[in-house]
C-alpha cells in the first residue's frame, strides 16, 4: 500500500510540474510579450516598462522559470495586472463558494442517482427500466447552463421564489442556501444520469454473484438484496468516477456561476480571460490543477485501500 | 483495459448493414440519427431553409415574440431568430465536425507511435498526454484562450488541443491489446514491415473505437462551443450561434423571454441526438468500450 501511494503520489507531482512548465512555455509560444498582450492597445512604452519589471520579465529566461517555481511553491502566484492584488488571495476568496456549489451539486445527484440507478435494478427488464435508461441519457447530455438559463426563467424571473444572482450575503447560511440551490440543480442533472447509469450496471454486474445468490436463497426480499448487497459493490466505481468527473463539474460551474452572476472560481476567470489578465488567468488554472490532481490522487489512494486488486495491478 | 490479450472485443467490425440494423431497432438510437439527420440538415441547407437573412437588422420590430411572421420572434436588434438559430446550426456543427475529425487524426496517429513505436517515446507521450489530461478542460480552454484571443479559429485549436489526449491513450490502449495479440505475432514471423502491420492491420482495427469516442464526444463540443460563445469567448457576434443567441436572449431575459427559451431549445435536442446516436452506436459496434465524463 505504502509502495502504491508512493508512486501515485510521485505520479501526480511530475504531472504538476510538467502542466506548470507547459503553462509557462505558453506565454513565450505566442508572438508579442505578455506585458503587451496584457496591456492591449492601451500599452505606452512606460507602462509596458513598469509592468515587464513588476512580472520580472527582464530577467534571463533560466532565471524566470527559477522564480516562477519557487514562488509558486511558497504560494505566491503573482499579482492582479489592474488591481494589483495578489492572485492567491483573490482565489482564495471565492474558492469556498466554488467548493460549496460543487459540494451540493453532488449532494444531491448522489442521492437521485443511487435511488434512480436502484430503482432501474429493482425493476430490470420492464418498461420503467427503459424509461430511466433513456431518461439518464438525456439527463447526461442536457448542457447545463442552458438548464440554468431555464430555472433562472422560471423560478428566479417568472415565479419569485429564488434569488436570480449572488451568491448569497456573507454568514448568512439562509440567503446562502437560497442562493445556491438553482445553481446546483443545473450542474447536478447531468451527474443523476452518470451516476444512475453506473449505479445499475456495476449492480447487475453483481446480481449473479453468489453471496446475491445465498441472500436470495435465504428469502431476503429483493429490495433489500438490492439497497444492503448489490449497492456496496456500487461504491468503487462511483468514487472512481466522482474523482474523474471533478473536472467536467468544474466546466459546468464557470459557465453556470455566470449565469448567476455567482462569484466564484468560474466568474473570476472568465471575466480575467475577457480582460487578459493573465497572472488571475494561470493561477487559477495552477489552482484548480493542482487541486484536481489532489482529488484524482486521493481517490485513487481511497480505491486502492478499498479494493486491493488495484494495488497489484499497479506493482505488476 | 483488461490485461487478457483478448483482440476480439476490439478488434472485430461487424458488417456494417447489420449495425445499422442494430442502431435502428434501439428506439434511442434511431431517435438520435433522425435528429443527427435533421441538424445535419439544418446546417447544410441553412440558406434555403432561413425565412430571413440572420444578420439583417430591423429595430423597429425588436424583440417580438412569436408570431406568423418571426416563428421564434426576433432579437433585441430585431433579426429573425428562427433564422439566427438555423444557421447556429451550421456554427455548431461545422465547428465540432472540424474540430473533432482534425483531433481524431492527430490522435490516431499519436496513440499508434505510442502504442506500436519505441518505448521510450511511449513513456514521453504518456506523460504528455497524462499531464495534459490533468488539467482540468475548462482551464486548459481557458488557459489557451487568453493567450491566442478568442475567436472561431481558436475555438477550433482549443477543442483540438483539449480531445487529443483522450484520443490518443485510446488509441495507445488498443493498439497495446492489438500488438500482443497472435495474429500481429504471426505477421512479424512472417517479416512484415512495421509499416505494413501498422497501416494494413492496426490501423482499420483501431477505428472503429475511435469513431465511437468521437461521435459521443460531439455533443460536448457543441456545449462547449455553446458555453464559451456565450461568455463571448468563442464565435464572435453578428455569426450567429446558439451560445451567443442564448446570451442575447439572456441580456433581455425580463423583457422577451421568448428568445432564451427559443435558443436553448436546438442546443438541447442536438446534445440529446448525438448523445443518443453515439450512445446507439456504441451498442451496435462495441458494447464493451467505456466512456469517461468529460
Amino acid at each position: 500500500m505504502l509502495n502504491y501511494a508512493i508512486k501515485r503520489i510521485g505520479l501526480a507531482a511530475l504531472i504538476l510540474i510538467t502542466v506548470m512548465l507547459a503553462m509557462y512555455a505558453m506565454v513565450f509560444l505566442v508572438p508579442g510579450d505578455p506585458a503587451s498582450l496584457a496591456l492591449g492597445p492601451r500599452a505606452t512604452p512606460e507602462l509596458k516598462a513598469q509592468l515587464i519589471e513588476r512580472m520580472g520579465l527582464d530577467q534571463p529566461i533560466h532565471v524566470q522559470v527559477a522564480n516562477f517555481f519557487s514562488n509558486a511553491l511558497r504560494g505566491d502566484l503573482g499579482y492582479d495586472v489592474w488591481s494589483k492584488r495578489p492572485v492567491l488571495e483573490q482565489i482564495l476568496e471565492v474558492f469556498p463558494n466554488t467548493l460549496f456549489l460543487g459540494a451540493m451539486a453532488l449532494g444531491w445527484a448522489l442521492v437521485c442517482g443511487i435511488a434512480l440507478g436502484c430503482l432501474a435494478v429493482v425493476w430490470r427488464g420492464t418498461a420503467i427500466d427503459t424509461v430511466l435508461g433513456i431518461l439518464s441519457v438525456s439527463m447526461i447530455s442536457v448542457p447545463s447552463f442552458v438548464i440554468a438559463l431555464y430555472s433562472l426563467l422560471i423560478f428566479s424571473v417568472w415565479l419569485g421564489w429564488l434569488p436570480a444572482i449572488g451568491a448569497g450575503e456573507p454568514g448568512d447560511w439562509g440567503s446562502q442556501l437560497r442562493a445556491v440551490i438553482l445553481p446546483a440543480f443545473a450542474i447536478g442533472i447531468t451527474w443523476v444520469g452518470y451516476l444512475a447509469r453506473l449505479v445499475r450496471a456495476s449492480m447487475l454486474e453483481v446480481m449473479g454473484a453468489n453471496h446475491i445468490r445465498t441472500a436470495r436463497a435465504f428469502g431476503l426480499p429483493e429490495s433489500r438484496i438490492v439497497t444492503r448487497y448489490a449497492l456496496r459493490l456500487a461504491i468503487i466505481p462511483t468514487i472512481a468516477i466522482l474523482a474523474v468527473g471533478f473536472g467536467s463539474i468544474l466546466s459546468s460551474a464557470v459557465f453556470v456561476e455566470t449565469v448567476f452572476s455567482r462569484p466564484g472560481i468560474g466568474t473570476l476567470i472568465t471575466s480575467a480571460v475577457a480582460k487578459r489578465n493573465y497572472p488571475v488567468v494561470m493561477g487559477t488554472v495552477l489552482f484548480m490543477t493542482a487541486f484536481y490532481l489532489l482529488v484524482v490522487t486521493a481517490a485513487d489512494l481511497l480505491i486502492a485501500r478499498l479494493d486491493p486488486r488495484v494495488r497489484d495491478v499497479f506493482r505488476g | 483495459m483488461s490485461s487478457v490479450a483478448d483482440p476480439a472485443p476490439v478488434a472485430r467490425a461487424p458488417r456494417s448493414a447489420g449495425a445499422l440494423w442494430h442502431l435502428l431497432r434501439d428506439p434511442m438510437g434511431a431517435m438520435g440519427l433522425v435528429l443527427v439527420l435533421a441538424f445535419l440538415a439544418m446546417a447544410l441547407f441553412a440558406p434555403w431553409l432561413a425565412p430571413y437573412d440572420p444578420l439583417k437588422l430591423d429595430v423597429m420590430n425588436k424583440l417580438q415574440p412569436p408570431s406568423l411572421s418571426h416563428w421564434a420572434g426576433t432579437d433585441q436588434l430585431g433579426r429573425d431568430t428562427l433564422s439566427r438559430l438555423i444557421w447556429g446550426a451550421r456554427t455548431a456543427l461545422g465547428i465540432a465536425l472540424t474540430a473533432t475529425g482534425i483531433a481524431g487524426a492527430i490522435g490516431l496517429v499519436l496513440g499508434l507511435i505510442a502504442g506500436y513505436g519505441p518505448r521510450w517515446l511511449d513513456a514521453v507521450l504518456v506523460l504528455i498526454l497524462d499531464s495534459l489530461s490533468s488539467l482540468p478542460m475548462i482551464m486548459f480552454a481557458l488557459a489557451v484562450i487568453t493567450v491566442v484571443g478568442p475567436g472561431t479559429g481558436t475555438l477550433i485549436l482549443v477543442i483540438v488541443l483539449v480531445s487529443i489526449p483522450g484520443y490518443a491513450r485510446l488509441i495507445r490502449a488498443q493498439t497495446l491489446t492489438l500488438a500482443a495479440s497472435d495474429f500481429i505475432l504471426a505477421e512479424r514471423t512472417m517479416g512484415a514491415s512495421a509499416p505494413r502491420i501498422l497501416f494494413r492491420h492496426l490501423l482499420p482495427n483501431v477505428v472503429g473505437p475511435l469513431v465511437i469516442v468521437l461521435s459521443m464526444d460531439i455533443p460536448v463540443v457543441i456545449m462547449l462551443e455553446a458555453g464559451l460563445s456565450y461568455l463571448n469567448l468563442g464565435v464572435k457576434p453578428p455569426t450567429p450561434s446558439w451560445g451567443n443567441i442564448l446570451y442575447d436572449g439572456y441580456t433581455s431575459l425580463r423583457q422577451q423571454p421568448s428568445l432564451v427559451i427559443a435558443a436553448g431549445i436546438p442546443l438541447i435536442l442536438a446534445t440529446i441526438g448525438f448523445t443518443f446516436l453515439g450512445e446507439g452506436l456504441r451498442d451496435a459496434l462495441d458494447p464493451k468500450l467505456q466512456v469517461r465524463p468529460r
